[in-house]
């Protein structure tokens, strides 16, 4: 398909802006002025929706395909939100408003939903506080782990290193030594869950912290959770909780009880909200009594007489994280979406994500070699290792799927199974959408071992198949304009 | 169904039998008794209706219908409704990062439209394809320059959002930086003060343009004597201003950050924004985030895919350039749509229609008895406004007149409690500032 800048013809507008009706007063000083002309391409209004329209043909959505993306819940998200986050109200809101003097007054409703979305996420995880302030789950395991150290140096203590299973998400190792640590990786045992002989002998006086996800990107929940706890407690570490799979918990589990101090949410996972193809997200962290004082500004409170504030005011705060409260229009779609769950709906969405993986799991089990042969929370990683042996590789079965027009799950992740294969159905799946994707599994097995060319040679019903990524990445193109002489030379005339 | 399970009893009783459990409660084996949770108090679920009509009542308690003159890096720009329609496909809102190229090529080659996009409009040769606002992007970039230098020392002119100032002390607090603080003279960054700090300790010298002042700068010389010192020239943008203003690339920038709210983005209250980011080629390897390139497929036909992954956390962990995951693809798509729209006229047009307005603006309020509007430095959309009392009050008194009235520099500049900047948009109509400006003077005479 051409790129937008191909189609431009000139004279040709997408909008018009209106008339000045104050006139022509201004003109910026010759030496301020920008002198190459700029790229941006003439086309007319129904240029870009046609071709915004076809190029968003061109992907697999929830809204269009079975997702079963492991490890990114890609559950449906409700109209409802959406149309919610576009009140006028909500959307048209300033951010500076609430920082004018009496200037909360001006934002009464938007700060009690950032007040009732922190109580009720305390109460699902059994923390006492959260900021609503980080804008991904990656920014809230950073600002985790910068109170973590807040902690320490509170106390006056020199640590060193966060200890991080080895089968972790990538951002948290990333995390953890953005924030000035040093990583130390503890491998999983036979069961697929983190080795507490492994732990003991890793674990000093120099250990800050423990970042864990629970369940595990094997799918699996760690039952010695509390003894880990303990353990880190001991030499004063702080336990983190990484939210990626709390779609797994609901009402289930509460972190805050089992000794968790300090956890992320990804809203845009477990709470609905679209994941917009690569964002945007939203990451809010709870913690615990010992690590309040260290929360970012600012603040939501609620005052005596029921009315909402803004408070900055807290010393030993690691300051601010991000610039204003947080990616409100998602929390706000989030928060829409608890309350029209509420308590019996919230566990619901639980039990149904782990009924429909264990299903998965259950029927694909004797045909694809499990990572662990035992039962699984929200998700089954599977490994392509017997099919691998007949010349068909994960990668080959996820490009046939895509023939299928079904989402591939994730793939050669996590890293500690060959061949992998994750899934990950969410709770929206119906038994019917899951059986077909079975029926479709199963027929790859199949011709696995009778015509395994016929899976590996995909996909074929795509506009474009097995782009060449080594190219990509030696020939770096990630701009239209560069190199192009009409950008290098044209001038303003 | 309220929770939008879809299996029916049926359904489940089947798949109990298949995994050959009596009840769901068995899958949850692992979880021990003793963690079950010690509360679950939470309200019972609702219909749609109700959910939308309570939280539609939670939108009237907020000012909606204040006309705004406020700004300070965020601004109301009016967004054509094939902005809003287009985003809104699920094909694009509903998908997720794209890992798989060949059902993903509608999210991949718009974030490579948008990456080029960004780079003619800022005059810069790499974009990635977005950072989570204009605030943590700056973080960054000082981070990138950081690394590309091998150094830690870092000047930051006081020009620069005074939030984002704020952010990038929080994210360092842990680490070995050095930020030394430049102050503004007349609006406009200190060059005597700058060139005194920089040394061949320097990674990188801040600035901002417009500034949080509004005052529009021309820094290529500030970033001659970096170069000269090795060190790196970042600098924070308006985008909509580079319709008409010098780019950063024509003043030989390194890295260019930027809010991209202003492209097409609702204000949403504070986001999600658009954290826009741009440096040189050869710096390409050295920046954080998602990065989309051109290739070809099998058969030779043109495609895009995420490339140089080997510089991100899913592959490089703990050796990554930045932790970034889920960024914000969406909002950058929707500036994409946007300035598809406005093309390059449209967006010197309105470019134009922001200066000429502010303009009008200014000149009314110079003729308030009392009131000085600072004209040491040629501004854009926003200017500082030196008031006869204190700011906040006046903005508090604007405010029952029906105005958001500026924001008052007091509260992130002490000493400057009777100062203001005052934003005017294409948005605002004639009719709207001569109101504007007769409250204003009602307020200050009064």
């Amino acid at each position: 398909m051409q790129l937008i800048f191909e189609k431009s013809v000139a004279g040709k507008r997408g909008y018009r802006n209106p008339v000045s009706d104050v006139g022509h007063l201004a003109k910026v000083p010759g030496k301020y002025q920008r002198q190459q002309e700029c790229g941006l391409p003439e086309v007319s209004e129904l240029d870009v929706v046609r071709h915004f329209t076809l190029l968003s043909q061109q992907n697999f959505s929830v809204d269009t395909q079975f997702y079963p993306l492991g490890s990114c819940t890609m559950k449906y998200n409700p109209k409802m939100n959406e149309r919610i986050a576009q009140m006028p109200a909500f959307a048209g809101l300033h951010p500076l408003l609430p920082q004018l003097k009496q200037g909360e007054k001006l934002t009464q409703g938007a700060l009690e939903v950032l007040y009732e979305m922190e109580q009720l996420l305390c109460e699902i995880t059994g923390m006492d506080n959260f900021t609503m302030q980080p804008l991904a789950g990656a920014h809230g395991e950073l600002t985790g782990v910068m109170m973590m150290a807040a902690y320490h140096k509170a106390k006056g203590s020199k640590k060193k290193y966060i200890i991080i299973p080895d089968s972790a998400h990538g951002t948290n190792p990333a995390t953890a030594a953005i924030a000035g640590y040093e990583i130390i990786s503890v491998a999983s045992d036979k069961n697929g869950v983190m080795s507490l002989e492994e732990l003991k002998r890793k674990l000093t006086g120099e250990v800050a912290g423990l970042m864990i996800t629970c369940p595990d990107t094997h799918g699996i929940f760690h039952s010695r959770i509390d003894e880990i706890a303990r353990m880190v407690h001991a030499v004063d570490g702080i336990m983190y909780y990484d939210g990626a799979n709390l779609n797994a918990a609901l009402g289930r589990f509460r972190p805050g009880d089992v000794g968790f101090d300090v956890m992320h949410i990804n809203l845009h996972k477990t709470f609905s909200t679209p994941h917009g193809g690569g964002g945007p997200g939203a990451g809010p962290v709870g913690v615990t009594k010992k690590l309040v004082p260290y929360l970012p500004v600012s603040r939501v409170i609620k005052r005596p007489d029921g009315t909402f504030a803004l408070n900055y005011d807290y010393p030993e705060s690691i300051g601010y994280i991000a610039s204003f409260y947080g990616n409100f229009g998602i929390i706000l779609r989030a928060y829409a979406y608890a309350l029209l769950l509420g308590k019996d709906g919230l566990k619901e969405t639980t039990d149904h994500a782990v009924l429909n993986a264990n299903y998965l799991r259950e029927r694909l089990k004797d045909r694809f070699e499990l990572a662990f042969d035992r039962f699984c929370m929200h998700e089954a990683v599977f490994s392509a290792s017997r099919q691998a042996v007949r010349g068909v590789h994960a990668l080959d079965i996820a490009k046939f799927l895509i023939d299928e027009g079904i989402h591939p799950p994730t793939v050669y992740f996590p890293l500690t199974v060959k061949e992998s294969i994750m899934i990950e159905p969410t709770e929206s799946e119906s038994k019917q959408t899951m059986d077909h994707f079975i029926d479709v599994m199963l027929k790859i097995d199949d011709l696995s071992q009778t015509q395994p060319e016929a899976v590996t040679n995909r996909p074929r019903s795509t506009p474009i198949s097995r782009p060449d990524e080594v190219k990509a990445a030696r020939d770096v193109n990630t701009n239209y304009f560069l190199n192009r002489r009409s950008y290098l030379v044209s001038r303003i005339s | 169904m309220a929770s939008f399970i879809a299996n029916t009893p049926a359904d489940v009783e089947e798949m109990l039998k298949t995994i050959g459990v009596s009840s769901v409660d068995e899958l949850f084996a692992d979880i021990k008794r003793s963690h079950a949770p010690k509360s679950f108090n939470i309200p019972p679920g609702k219909s749609e209706f109700e959910v939308t009509e309570h939280l539609a009542r939670l939108a009237a308690k907020n000012a909606a219908g204040l006309v705004p003159f406020i700004g300070g890096g965020y601004y109301d720009h009016f967004i054509p409704a094939a902005v809003t329609a287009l985003i809104s496909r699920g094909e694009f809102s509903t998908a997720y990062t794209p890992y798989q190229p060949e059902c993903s090529q509608g999210t991949l080659q718009a974030l490579y439209e948008y990456q080029s996009a960004i780079c003619t409009l800022t005059g810069m040769e790499a974009a990635n394809a977005s950072l989570y606002d204009g605030g943590t992007a700056l973080y960054e970039a000082a981070m990138m320059a950081a690394r590309l230098t091998g150094r830690h020392k870092i000047i930051m002119d006081g020009g620069v959002s005074p939030i984002y100032r704020k952010i990038l002390k929080t994210y360092t607090g842990n680490l070995h930086y050095e930020f030394q603080e430049t102050p503004v003279v007349h609006g406009q960054s200190d060059r005597a003060q700058i060139l005194k700090l920089l040394d061949d300790k320097t990674a990188a010298v801040i600035l901002q343009n417009p500034n949080f002042f509004g005052a529009i700068d021309d820094h290529a010389d500030i970033v001659t004597k970096a170069h000269e010192q090795g060190a790196l020239l970042i600098e924070s943008v308006y985008p909509v201003s580079l319709g008409l203003l010098k780019t950063p690339g024509e003043m030989d920038v390194d890295i260019v950050t930027g809010e991209g709210q202003s492209l097409g983005l609702p204000l949403n209250f504070g986001g999600p924004y658009l954290g826009i980011i741009a440096t040189r080629k050869k710096f390409i390897r050295a920046m954080p985030g998602r990065i989309v390139g051109q290739t070809v497929d099998k058969n030779g036909k043109r495609c895009f895919v995420n490339t140089l992954q080997a510089r991100e956390q899913h592959i490089r962990r703990e050796k990554a350039t930045s932790n970034i995951c889920t960024n914000v693809s969406l909002c950058a798509v929707q500036s994409l749509i946007y300035m598809s729209l406005l093309g390059k006229e449209g967006l010197k047009e309105l470019a134009q229609l922001n200066l000429d307005k502010a303009e009008f603006t200014r000149q009314q309020i110079e003729k308030i008895p009392g009131v000085q509007v600072k004209r040491s430095s040629p501004t854009f959309n926003e200017f500082t406004v030196l008031l006869p009392k204190d700011a906040s009050q006046v903005v508090e008194a604007m405010i029952a007149k029906g105005f958001a009235a500026g924001f008052p520099l007091g509260r992130y500049y002490p000493g400057m409690e009777k100062y203001m900047i005052v934003a005017v948009t294409e948005k605002r109509t004639k009719e709207e500032i001569l109101r504007y400006v007769q409250c204003l003077k009602e307020v200050v005479c009064s």
